[in-house]
């Protein structure tokens, strides 16, 4: 399959708690340096979080605009609270941007309108793709569990719809409404005092014999290993994909970019681009079983793929 | 919970072949009386299903598919999946009269190797109501008073409330 | 209110519906379900026999169809959905967007439920799924607590079902991927979490060892009660600190709850458990239909019979139901 169009990479939004001036610091840079098309921003896991960054959303948006990059505003990925549900009818109803929707109360708000449709609404198949991009979805980034056949599938059968595939950074593997952050901690999530805070990359939990195997962020779980799909770009243009997501760890994620870039453009070899991957985000394990229909936690090399019949 | 020695120590001298005798008897009748196990069984009907009375010199071996069941005296026997405990509660599992999630995986009983084909096991004898008394009830044999003193002790602990969650 | 009750296998379908069920919950024997673990559920046969039994006792059957449809792979789900409909399934209950649409369009005329794997948790989430798919139930997802939910009962135009009693996901339902992470099969994709084919014991000195997919769940000491390696169950290592690091006591507040739960207009109360035995499903729904009956005063010693159940989930004793008979 031939597609004339190359991916481009988009930003996904900060999971992690950052304070205000490393959020909007963090951006400046990403506004100035990345080669990013899209930028998705906005508080994402946790309604108490969001003043951290709110007195910094308005600069934020004008430099990455300045730049060029368009803006996507995130919707929280779990709403319970009456407050929470106003903030996304805010949202929805006053953004001058577009939205990207991750939880079902901003998926019925804003039928109709433009939207983008994030990592953390199930879209596991064509129909369900179908649904959202009926009701205005123009770009749904898919769920980090998809493999690849599952990918292929739906994005060939919607070839007017973009989607994205999330391609880089720790998977958002659940969401709880307790808070099991502020609980390692002896807290509460009423009164966590932001504790998550101490975490900008994620508290890693191990097994009981020492297994590196998950990250808390708050109320959300995600994975120990960070996802790099990088010898999967090739197969990933060819099947159509228009947006390859890089979520935020804390580390250059400037330099993440520039070297996914430079293997979409062909200048560096995937087995090249793994290792200095490394050097850029040591902090964790990369994984891509997902993709290759394994467990999410596994590593396939590059060379091992072609037995997989994928 | 185990069986008294007084009940076991006869087995020791009851030829194999006997016990196997007896065990296989009981395991047919069963089998006939509830064809609707294989169905739900599946694939894992050809396992090789292990159960070990930690209160008895013996381990039974069962294909459930083959009809065939095997009597060895106790030791390391070749199996997909073993499961190990009380005559008692293995009984009571056999009855499908234990809720597995509890029983199961607690530390009366272990259990060892395939989990899927010993989970489904343990769903396929839930469904099918086995009654064992009945299934006792109907064999004859060497060993008759021997199973009868082993159902009458069963019974009488179960009623006597020592083994309190028998209720 | 009505008791929906869980059933694995025909016999425990008699059994819930012979304890006084108002509706009995089940799924087909395969991936179009949450509880697809072997020798658990339904040939299409014994679907159409429970039904035929349910219906002669005035009891509803409810057919889960509530894990999300592989790319690819969709035929099984929208197979599942046209039996159950043909062999009288009463409602049907779905999480995937794709297979509601499928519903509504196809079967216009079947009563549509929203599982609790949609995880709609929201007035806005709850008014789109009744909108988009003619939803005339949502079962509310298990993390909304009691006064939440009287909240959002009094706003919404379907009825209302809500969690009595069983086991407690930690994580939004529908929305984990942990089981997945550790071993490859998906809960969403093929309706098993914590897969027994990844489950390993293996002794270690005194200690029990549990395992999911190479990763250690839990270690038990000598006599400790084990547990099954439900990853969110599990017991581990944060900075140093060895601890159960998701789970939160079972709370079964709703069922202190039930007038008020009652006064706000919820419809229905489902209890948790198609991969439990027969004997704990009459068990439990001859209790709650007995609690749901009673005065208040009369509802605590019921109550506390149901708490010692519970707490048996996690013990080592407390495990039979029924005696030798």
């Amino acid at each position: 399959m031939e597609h004339q169009q190359r991916p481009c990479l988009s930003l996904g939004p900060v999971y992690y708690l950052w304070d205000g001036p490393k959020w909007r610091d963090f951006y400046f840079r990403i506004a100035d340096e990345a080669p990013v098309a899209h930028v998705v921003i906005g508080e994402t896991v946790c309604s108490k979080r969001e003043h951290f960054i709110e007195p910094h959303v308005a600069d934020v948006v004008e430099r990455l605009e300045a730049a060029g990059k368009q803006v996507v505003f995130s919707s929280l990925a779990m709403v319970t609270l009456e407050r929470e549900s106003q903030r996304v009818r805010a949202l929805v109803r006053d953004s001058t941007h577009p939205v990207e929707v991750n939880d079902l109360a901003a998926l019925g708000l804003i039928k109709g309108k433009p939207h983008s449709i994030g990592p953390l609404v199930n879209v596991y198949n064509a129909a369900t793709a179908r649904l959202l991009a009926g009701r205005g979805a123009v770009n749904i980034c898919l769920p980090p569990e998809l493999p690849m056949r599952s990918v292929r599938e739906i994005a060939s059968s919607m070839p007017d719809v973009s989607f994205e595939v999330f391609a880089f950074g720790r998977m958002p593997l659940a969401i709880s409404a307790r808070c099991a952050h502020a609980r390692s901690k002896g807290l509460v999530k009423d009164n966590c005092q932001f504790i998550c805070g101490e975490e900008p990359d994620g508290l890693p939990l191990r097994t009981l014999d020492r297994q590196s195997f998950l990250v808390l962020n708050g109320v959300q779980t995600m994975s120990h290993s960070c996802v790099a799909l990088v010898g999967e770009l090739d197969d990933l243009g060819a099947a159509g994909i228009a947006r390859i997501r890089l979520s935020p760890q804390d580390c250059d994620m400037v330099a993440v970019a520039k070297l996914y870039q430079s293997v979409m453009e062909g200048r560096l070899g995937s087995e090249e681009a793994i290792d200095r991957l490394q050097a850029i985000y040591p902090a964790a394990p990369f994984s891509n079983g997902f993709y290759h229909q394994k467990e999410g936690a596994a590593w396939i090399a590059k060379g091992r793929t072609a037995g997989l019949g994928l | 919970m185990s069986l008294p020695p007084l009940l076991t120590a006869p087995l020791d001298l009851v030829p194999l072949p006997v016990i196997e005798y007896v065990a296989r008897t009981l395991f047919a009748n069963i089998l006939k009386s509830h064809p609707d196990l294989f169905e739900r069984l599946g694939d894992y009907s050809g396992k090789r299903y292990c159960f070990s009375p930690t209160d008895l010199p013996l381990d039974f071996i069962v294909i459930p598919g083959n009809k065939s069941l095997t009597v060895l005296r106790a030791g390391q026997p070749v199996a997909d999946a073993r499961i190990s405990g009380p005559l008692v509660l293995l009984l009571a599992l056999l009855e499908g009269r234990c809720d597995g999630d509890a029983l199961f995986f607690s530390r009366d009983l272990s259990v060892s190797g395939d989990m899927e084909a010993m989970l489904a096991l343990r769903n396929a004898l839930d469904d099918s109501a086995i009654d064992l008394p009945e299934n006792l009830g109907a064999l004859a044999g060497p060993l008759a008073p021997l199973l009868n003193r082993a159902g009458c002790y069963v019974r009488q602990r179960a009623l006597s409330g020592k083994v309190a969650a028998w209720n | 209110m009505e008791l929906i009750c869980p059933a694995g296998t025909p016999s425990a379908f008699r059994e819930a519906v012979d304890a006084g069920a108002d509706a009995v919950y089940c799924g087909f024997r395969d991936e179009t379900n949450a509880r697809n673990f072997p020798g658990l559920n339904f040939s299409r046969d014994e679907l159409a026999q429970s039904i035929q039994y349910a219906r002669k006792h005035g009891v509803q059957t409810f057919v889960a169809l509530n894990t999300f449809m592989r790319a690819g792979d969709e035929a099984l789900w929208y197979r599942a959905a046209d039996d159950a409909v043909r062999l009288g399934a009463d409602a049907v209950i779905l999480a995937d967007f794709g297979l509601m649409a499928y519903v509504a369009e196809n079967h216009p005329e079947q009563r549509l439920h929203v599982s609790v794997q949609a995880s709609a948790s929201n007035r806005d989430a709850i008014q789109f799924l009744v909108e988009a798919f003619n939803a005339k139930r949502v079962v509310l997802p298990r993390i909304l607590t009691t006064q939440d939910i009287a909240r959002l009962t009094r706003q919404l135009s379907c009825e209302v079902e809500v969690f009595a009693f069983g086991g407690l996901c930690v994580m939004a339902e529908g929305r984990c991927s942990l089981s997945s992470y550790a071993t490859g099969k998906s809960p969403n994709m093929n309706g098993v979490c914590s897969p027994a084919s990844h489950v390993k014991y293996r002794e270690d000195g005194e200690e029990m060892v549990s395992e999911l997919g190479g990763y250690t769940i839990n270690r038990f000491g000598a006599g400790e009660a084990s547990g099954y390696p439900t990853l969110c169950k599990g017991r581990f290592e944060i900075d140093g600190a060895e601890t159960y690091a998701f789970e939160d006591p079972v709370s079964l507040d709703i069922m202190d709850h039930l007038d008020q739960l009652r006064d706000a207009g919820v419809s229905a109360l489902k209890i948790e458990g198609r991969q439990r035995g027969k004997a704990y499903v009459a068990e439990v729904v001859s209790i709650l239909k007995k609690a749901l009956s009673a005065e208040p005063a009369a509802r605590p010693a019921l109550i506390s019979r149901l708490r010692l159940m519970s707490e048996g989930q996690r013990t080592t004793s407390g495990a039979f139901e029924k005696r030798w008979r």
